[in-house]
């Protein structure tokens, strides 16, 4: 098997009564890629990782993932199971009333037994400092838990790939530096969206910018630092 | 929004299989609504503050939750017993009061009553998302299940983007009035309320979908076995025949 994991050809989309927000665009991702995309609000970013998970057909183009071209509702089964969405809003993700319930609802859909997907749940929070979280009320958890369970929710799937949407808006910055950790100690491939370049820089390889429709590879973003000098420049600080 | 107060003890009546309670609590409801017999009303009616008692709930708490009913059963009071046809009781007026229709009154509130406290002793000391499980273990069709629990988890959802729209519309000096202009601006409330709640649901679908979602919930829940749970079968075996031999055995 080749190393390319995502194939996305010519694929355009636009929502009804609307301009096309997916213009010819090509996106390929390969095994071991942790891709950043920046671009504006509405330049189809959570578009394009719907089209990817087959929650969206494209008007034209082709998905090909894992070696296959997928185009039936069937095909995306496998997609699924092999690639996990992180959705923007966690309470979309969060549905079932306990943590635990919700984070091996994913496992008991992929056919594993009661005390399998509980061990796997157990496990993956574990793994995130989730621990005694098991029995929480999903709704009353606060927004940083919201995130770190729904990312747990989809890990528990036991993904090759990850698709995460803005996964640190609205984080405090110790729950980001946990993010951030939890990421680079993951070995998947995955594609990020966000704003903001710290968070960025810290997590993927390579930023792409997204512009008319499609990505530019041409115009990668490079992280870089200036030198500059200003008073009081000798104190510790950051700039934001 | 659902306080679920009653849920939280810790009485013996909390401890016994869901399941049970769950039956228990409809068995009941069916004997007493086919009883007429005020001797069996009367029992059924300790029955069920022997469970409340049992339970161990707040009584301020259970004479508040049945408010509610006593508004319908009064509704109820101030109409049929004059409107039902039978053996005059007393005249009051213009208005003649008859036997059967104050009988039937009465009949009905009982009822009401028992089954209200019944069900706060039984079915309500369990948190809605226990009862969704329940019924699952029942049997009862996995759509309505679904629609239970679901809807469950969402309200608090959709109570919070109301409560923001609310807000939206008072830090720019909303005040409902009896005009056209409060009319339209509360139909908007409610139009993006619903609005908002499809977009949510086709949101949560589409996050279910991609976790391999096909349509049938696994539950997860357990239900440890209680030495006190045949206790409890026998107690409602007993309860029931009491009030089936009060009802049908002269």
């Amino acid at each position: 098997m080749s190393s390319v994991i995502l194939n996305l050809t010519k694929i355009r989309y636009g929502y009804p009564g609307g301009p096309l927000v997916l213009n010819d665009l090509d996106f390929h991702l390969h095994v071991g890629d942790r891709i950043g995309l920046v671009a504006p609000n509405g330049s189809g970013k959570t578009t394009l990782f719907h089209i990817i998970m087959g929650l969206l057909k494209p008007l034209s183009g082709t998905v090909e993932a894992f070696g296959e071209a997928r185009e039936a509702e069937a095909d995306f089964i496998e997609v699924r199971r092999r690639i996990g969405l992180l959705f923007q809003d966690a309470d979309d993700q969060l549905f079932s009333p306990t943590v635990l319930e919700d984070v091996a609802f994913g496992p008991l859909n992929l056919g594993k037994s009661r005390e399998e997907a509980l061990t796997v749940a157990r496990n993956t929070l574990d793994f995130l400092g989730l621990n005694g979280f098991e029995d929480r009320v999903t709704y009353k958890l606060s927004g940083g838990e919201k995130r770190l369970v729904s990312l747990a929710t989809v890990l528990a799937m036991e993904p090759e790939v990850l698709l995460l949407d803005e996964p640190s808006t609205g984080l405090d910055s110790s729950t980001k530096d946990k993010l951030i950790d939890i990421l680079n100690e993951l070995d998947l491939s995955f594609v990020l969206i966000s704003h903001e370049f710290d968070f960025l820089s810290k997590t993927t390889g390579h930023i792409y910018t997204m512009d008319g429709g499609r990505i530019r590879f041409d115009q990668e973003l490079d992280i870089h630092t200036h030198e500059h000098a200003h008073l009081m420049g000798k104190q510790p600080h950051r700039h934001l | 929004m659902i306080r679920e107060s009653f849920a939280e003890g810790s009485s013996w009546i909390h401890g016994i299989d869901p399941r049970l309670r769950v039956s228990g609590a409809a068995a009941f409801a069916v004997v007493v609504a086919v009883s007429y017999d005020f001797k069996a009303l009367f029992t059924a009616l300790m029955l069920s503050l022997f469970a409340v008692f049992s339970a161990r709930l707040d009584f301020r708490t259970v004479a508040q939750r049945l408010f509610a009913p006593a508004v319908f059963l009064l509704l109820l009071w101030a109409v049929l017993p004059w409107s039902y046809e039978g053996e005059t009781l007393t005249t009051l007026g213009p208005l003649t009061i008859t036997r059967p229709g104050v009988t039937l009154c009465a009949q009905i509130s009982l009822k009401t009553i028992c089954l209200m406290v019944a069900f706060m002793a039984l079915v309500a000391t369990m948190t809605v998302d226990t009862l969704g499980h329940t019924l699952n273990r029942l049997w009862l069709p996995d759509k309505m299940v679904h629609l239970l629990l679901i809807t469950y988890r969402y309200l608090f959802v959709i109570e919070q983007e109301y409560q923001r729209l609310l807000r939206a519309m008072k830090i720019r000096n909303f005040h409902p009035r009896t005009n056209l202009h409060s009319y339209r601006s509360v139909a908007y409330l409610v139009g993006m309320l619903f609005v908002r709640a499809s977009e949510r649901a086709r949101r949560v679908h589409c996050a279910m979908i991609c976790r391999g979602f096909n349509g049938r919930f696994v539950s997860l829940r357990a239900f440890p076995p209680n030495p006190l749970n045949p206790i409890f079968c026998l107690g409602v075996s007993l309860s029931l025949a009491l009030l089936v031999t009060l009802e049908w055995v002269k």
